[in-house]
């Protein structure tokens, strides 16, 4: 499924690089300790996390994630933003908790390795 | 001036600590401390100083250099130490840090794990706070916090699998003005060289993260300096004068 239907489908609120919603999610993956992303998350992983810190977007680089989605409201530090927007990596958002997103994407076949 | 060799444990937790024994009160550290072949040691509770002086007094005339320090959680629950010179007035410190944590009405056992002492062991208080919970301090807060009342900041333990600037971020950013990283005991000081010289041009150290008083200098590391002040372990970190650091 792509990005921006994701986007649509659980109101997901865009902070970064909206211009990349046409990207395809391969799966999904949640965490906060951003080592274990580093080791765990896969190319094309939708990556759930409330860690706002300019550091989330090098992660999402590095693995080459769909993009970033912030749970529980948390709102990416303005350098994040900056950072997200030049290495195109969008970062969308949610009131709901890493646990209920988790659920829905799991719902609309968006499933973990 | 004439430079010697001070054996330093800079990461030392007391009673106050919540996750620290109640057996680490300022006599027994210090004991411990110089048993141990200790010069300097800094008394460094989760995002408290309020033992650090209590300690120093302990240490009064036993030729041991106490420094106040903390060990700050961040947003990111990654943990900071600060250290300080003797002396410095940690009140506004505290008073920001203490703003920052949950307001998490504690129970009253977990309240009594967080005990306030005198220099002679005597109870004088228990702290309300939650000081096991993290700050809303970012990282970058945190340094510039630490770095405000003159102190070093550390990034602690970076090698472990929890509240590490590097397992919470995934690796140190090159834009957070730490002044060294330390590594836990698991690590030997050359394993965590091999480890994470590359990763990082700041000076590595290792010492003890002590919550018991058996575990007071496991880890070391020797300053060559003229006295045993802050001053002289930042130009120690920073390679001037003569200064130095060295693995023990």
């Amino acid at each position: 499924m792509k990005l921006s239907d994701l986007a649509a489908r659980l109101d997901l609120k865009v902070y970064a690089a909206g211009a990349g919603l046409g990207r395809e999610v391969g799966g999904g993956y949640a965490g906060d300790l951003l080592s274990d992303v580093m080791a765990h998350g896969r190319k094309d992983d939708l990556w759930l996390t409330i860690q706002v810190h300019p550091n989330i977007v090098a992660v999402a680089v590095l693995k080459d994630l769909a993009a970033i989605v912030l749970a529980n409201g948390r709102v990416p530090a303005a350098e994040t933003v900056e950072r997200a927007e030049k290495e195109r990596i969008p970062i969308l958002g949610s009131a709901a908790s890493t646990y209920e997103l988790a659920g829905r994407l799991h719902g609309l076949g968006i499933k973990g390795s | 001036m004439a430079l010697r060799r001070f054996r330093a444990d800079l990461h030392i937790h007391t009673c106050l600590s919540p996750c620290g024994e109640l057996s680490m009160y300022p006599r027994a550290v210090v004991e411990r401390a110089r048993a141990a072949g200790l010069d300097i040691i800094a008394v460094t509770d989760h995002n408290s100083t309020e033992n650090a002086a209590a300690v120093g007094e302990a240490a009064a005339g036993t030729g041991l250099a106490v420094l106040p320090g903390l060990e700050l959680a961040t947003e990111e629950e990654a943990h900071i130490l600060g250290l300080f010179d003797e002396g410095t007035d940690l009140g506004p410190l505290l008073a920001a840090v203490y703003a920052k944590l949950p307001d998490i009405p504690s129970k009253r056992s977990f309240i009594e794990d967080q005990v306030i002492v005198d220099a002679e062991d005597g109870v004088t208080g228990f702290n309300p706070h939650c000081l096991i919970g993290a700050t809303t301090l970012t990282v970058y807060e945190a340094v510039d916090l630490i770095h405000g009342h003159g102190g070093l900041a550390v990034a602690s333990h970076v090698d472990r699998e929890a509240f590490s600037v590097i397992s919470q971020l995934g690796f140190i950013p090159p834009d957070l003005r730490l002044d060294a990283v330390e590594v836990s005991p698991l690590l030997s000081y050359d394993e965590a060289r091999a480890a994470l010289g590359a990763q990082t041009p700041l000076p590595l150290l290792r010492f003890s993260d002590a919550h018991r008083p058996e575990e007071i200098g496991r880890a070391t590391m020797v300053f060559l300096l003229a006295g045993p002040s802050l001053e002289e372990i930042r130009k120690a970190l920073a390679g001037r004068d003569g200064r130095e650091v060295r693995p023990s």
